[in-house]
């Protein structure tokens, strides 16, 4: 008996410590994922709520059905911010995504000074969107910046003025986001170029295939999962853009640079029609679940085959 | 760990003097926070503790006063808002519309509010008959501000109405001066577009368009005329205005780089700044073409229902002592703008104040005083936002022809209504 008896005890207190084992990862957890619940989807529930109503100044609960959303699509500054969203967010991702890749390649030729380098491509991804969106204001101001500079240089001709030029403005937010953000796709990439097994192209190279080709056939193809995080880290940057905006052309000129995210600030905060500004949020979160579902549903069919 | 002692004492005693007050404590809620504006709220917190109440700031800066009726929006909602809170416009019926503002009525038949104040103002402060903000000041938008020596170089005159202006203009540019200084944000494109509609329309029109919201007037002729000559004004602005701030183009007047510039009389405030006198160094005229007329903006204080009683009695004394001569007269000094209430002592308001004055009483016995719509005065921040978006659109977009603005004009409004 004395013999079982710690025994027992041993065995209760393991069963205990398996239930708190058991309990603390979901205890640990709970605040979060109630919080996460809450503020997340909930809110998410909430706006979908408002954009069917006719919230003005504070939310309120006249349905309207689709009305907001009529609205918006009857609304000529909606149709610029979305038809912004689509330039602005297509070129700067082709565009981060070609320097990217080719500044890592080129960055991957075992050239001396790499991590000097590598860092000075890297630094602009340490600067928030304000500094960068005032700067470049700075610079591309015809009257301050690059224009006024070469034509004191001598180039009396010379024309720079796309930031105050309604149909131009919006490529000169390209610009300033390819030069923030490239650095870091270039890093993202070259991290998979470290991560291809040297003896795959090694073999290649005893096949004889070129350089190019084997960066063509062998390596590239190699970075598609690369490829699929950068895309989706640049579409989300691209579709909350607001802080660029804001810092760098405040939307104008005219209205000519809003996107999505500076119309729906604009709506339910200034503007003081909360309605209309949830229909806007709604349609925004609706353009980010089109490039995430499609991208989760390839994950994890691959995870399920492999 | 001494000096930590030393910095605790006084630190725990502000603490506990902010505690024990309770009787009489009024919460102010307002975004006056760069120099002359704070100092101009100085002044009413100096007289309100006069009378033995306790001052409670509760200053928000930024974006215009946006944050700030973000932070109001949730103490309201939460039930628990300040006894006053800047708020101005048509605003104000939005908040008395949701039953949160006071009952100011006995306090403005004592201090006979009604008499002092013009009644196309006093409608603004009123909801459904009573009283629920007090007014703080009156800008004139419509003011036209203009560097004499650029003019003089130039052999011109000043011009008097919209249609004498590209002539003047010319001149100007011939000379190689900026005729028109401006800044590309929507609010100073509504601000200029508003002074023209203004001149070339007449008072009438004005407010048939902006107030009423007319269909017939926002798709008329006139209105399609307004919006050329308003495109035609674009050929005077140097090309780097977009998303220029206000004094900055007002500081190319004062240099001399731009001859002048339509904004309202907080202009004043940094040709005064820079050393400049009334009169001399800088005109301040009225916009061209509306001599007789006057745009207001008026900044207001709305009152909130409060649960204490002795806070109440803070809060109508807050309200009797904004409207009194004695802060009327510093506030507005400090503030470039003029008192709201006539008949005051006018010895130490300067020359562009004088006119404003005589400009602001002449044009409330004649009707021709009138809400700004660029600064809230005259609609719903949703239908301003929508006219906003149009004449910031219109004036930027080469190709939009102006019978297509004022159709999307018309739309608009409508459709924000």
């Amino acid at each position: 008996m004395s013999a079982e008896e710690p025994l027992q005890t041993a065995k209760q207190s393991s069963g205990l410590l398996q239930r708190i084992e058991h309990w603390i990862p979901k205890v640990v957890v709970a605040p979060t994922f109630i919080m996460m619940l809450v503020f997340i989807y909930g809110y998410i529930i909430w706006t979908g709520v408002l954009s069917a109503t006719n919230s003005r100044f504070l939310p309120s609960y006249d349905f309207v059905g689709g009305l907001q959303y009529e609205k918006l699509f009857e609304n000529p500054r909606w149709e610029t911010a979305y038809t912004n969203l689509a330039l602005f967010g297509g070129l700067f991702i082709a565009i981060c995504l070609f320097i990217g890749v080719t500044l890592a390649i080129l960055l991957d030729q075992k050239i001396r000074r790499e991590g000097v380098l590598r860092t000075i491509y890297l630094y602009p991804m340490a600067l928030s969107f304000i500094v960068t969106g005032t700067a470049w204001k700075w610079m591309l101001n015809p009257g301050l910046g690059l224009e006024k500079l070469v034509q004191d240089m001598g180039f009396e001709n010379f024309s720079f003025d796309w930031i105050v030029d309604p149909d131009m403005a919006i490529y000169t937010l390209v610009i300033a986001a390819v030069w923030q953000s490239s650095g870091f796709v270039m890093a993202m990439f070259l991290a998979g170029l470290r991560g291809i097994d040297n003896s795959i192209i090694q073999a290649a190279q005893m096949d004889g295939a070129s350089m190019p080709r084997i960066y063509w056939r062998i390596i590239v193809p190699c970075l598609r999962p690369v490829f699929f995080s950068a895309f989706i880290i640049l579409s989300h940057i691209a579709i909350k853009s607001f802080d660029l905006v804001m810092a760098m052309t405040g939307g104008g000129p005219g209205y000519a640079t809003d996107l999505p995210a500076t119309f729906m600030y604009a709506h339910s905060f200034t503007r003081s029609s909360i309605g209309l500004g949830a229909a806007s949020a709604m349609l925004m979160l609706g353009g980010v679940l089109a490039i995430l579902i499609p991208y989760l549903y390839s994950e994890l069919r691959g995870t399920r085959n492999g | 760990m001494k000096n930590f002692k030393k910095y605790l004492a006084p630190i725990v005693l502000s603490c506990a003097t902010v505690t024990s007050a309770q009787a009489g404590e009024v919460e102010v809620l307002h975004w006056w926070t760069s120099g002359g504006e704070a100092a101009s709220v100085a002044v009413l917190k100096d007289l309100l503790e006069k009378q033995g109440h306790t001052w409670k700031d509760f200053a928000v800066a930024g974006g215009g006063g946006e944050s700030a009726m973000t932070v109001l929006k949730s103490r309201a909602v939460s039930g628990n808002p300040p006894a006053a809170a800047q708020i101005k416009g048509l605003d104000i019926q939005e908040w008395a519309d949701l039953g949160l503002l006071t009952n100011l009525d006995s306090v403005a038949e004592q201090g006979n509010w009604d008499k002092l104040l013009p009644k196309v103002v006093s409608d603004v402060m009123k909801s459904e008959g009573h009283y629920v903000a007090v007014p703080v000041n009156v800008h004139r938008v419509n003011w036209l501000w203009a560097n004499p020596e650029v003019f003089k170089k130039a052999g011109v005159g000043i011009p008097n109405t919209w249609e004498d202006f590209p002539a003047a203009a010319d001149a100007i540019q011939k000379a190689g001066f900026i005729p028109l200084a401006h800044g590309g944000q929507a609010w100073q494109d509504a601000t200029l577009f508003e002074a023209v509609a203004l001149g070339m329309g007449g008072s009438e029109f004005y407010r048939k368009a902006f107030v009423d919201h007319d269909m017939d007037t926002l798709k008329s002729a006139k209105m399609v005329e307004i919006f050329k000559a308003f495109k035609d004004l674009r050929k005077y602005i140097d090309k780097d205005s977009a998303g220029r701030d206000w004094n900055i183009a007002t500081s190319m007047v004062i240099n001399g780089k731009a001859a002048m510039q339509v904004m309202g009389d907080w202009a004043k405030g940094e040709f005064v700044a820079a050393g400049k006198k009334a009169g001399v160094d800088f005109a301040c005229l009225p916009a061209p073409g509306t001599s007789g007329q006057y745009t207001f903006n008026i900044d207001s204080f709305a009152m909130f229902k409060l649960n204490d009683s002795e806070n109440a009695k803070a809060q109508n004394a807050l309200a009797k002592t904004i409207m009194e001569p004695a802060f009327q007269e510093t506030f507005n000094l400090n503030k470039g703008s003029i008192p709201v209430r006539s008949g005051m002592s006018r010895a130490k308001f300067d020359f562009c104040a004088d006119a404003s004055m005589d400009a602001f009483n002449a044009s409330a016995a004649t009707g021709d005083l009138v809400p700004s719509m660029a600064h809230g005065m005259s609609t719903t921040s949703y239908i301003q936002g929508a006219i906003y978006d149009v004449v910031t659109n219109f004036f930027n977009d080469e190709s939009l022809s102006a019978q297509d603005a004022v159709n999307r004009l018309a739309q608009a409004v409508k459709a924000a209504m």
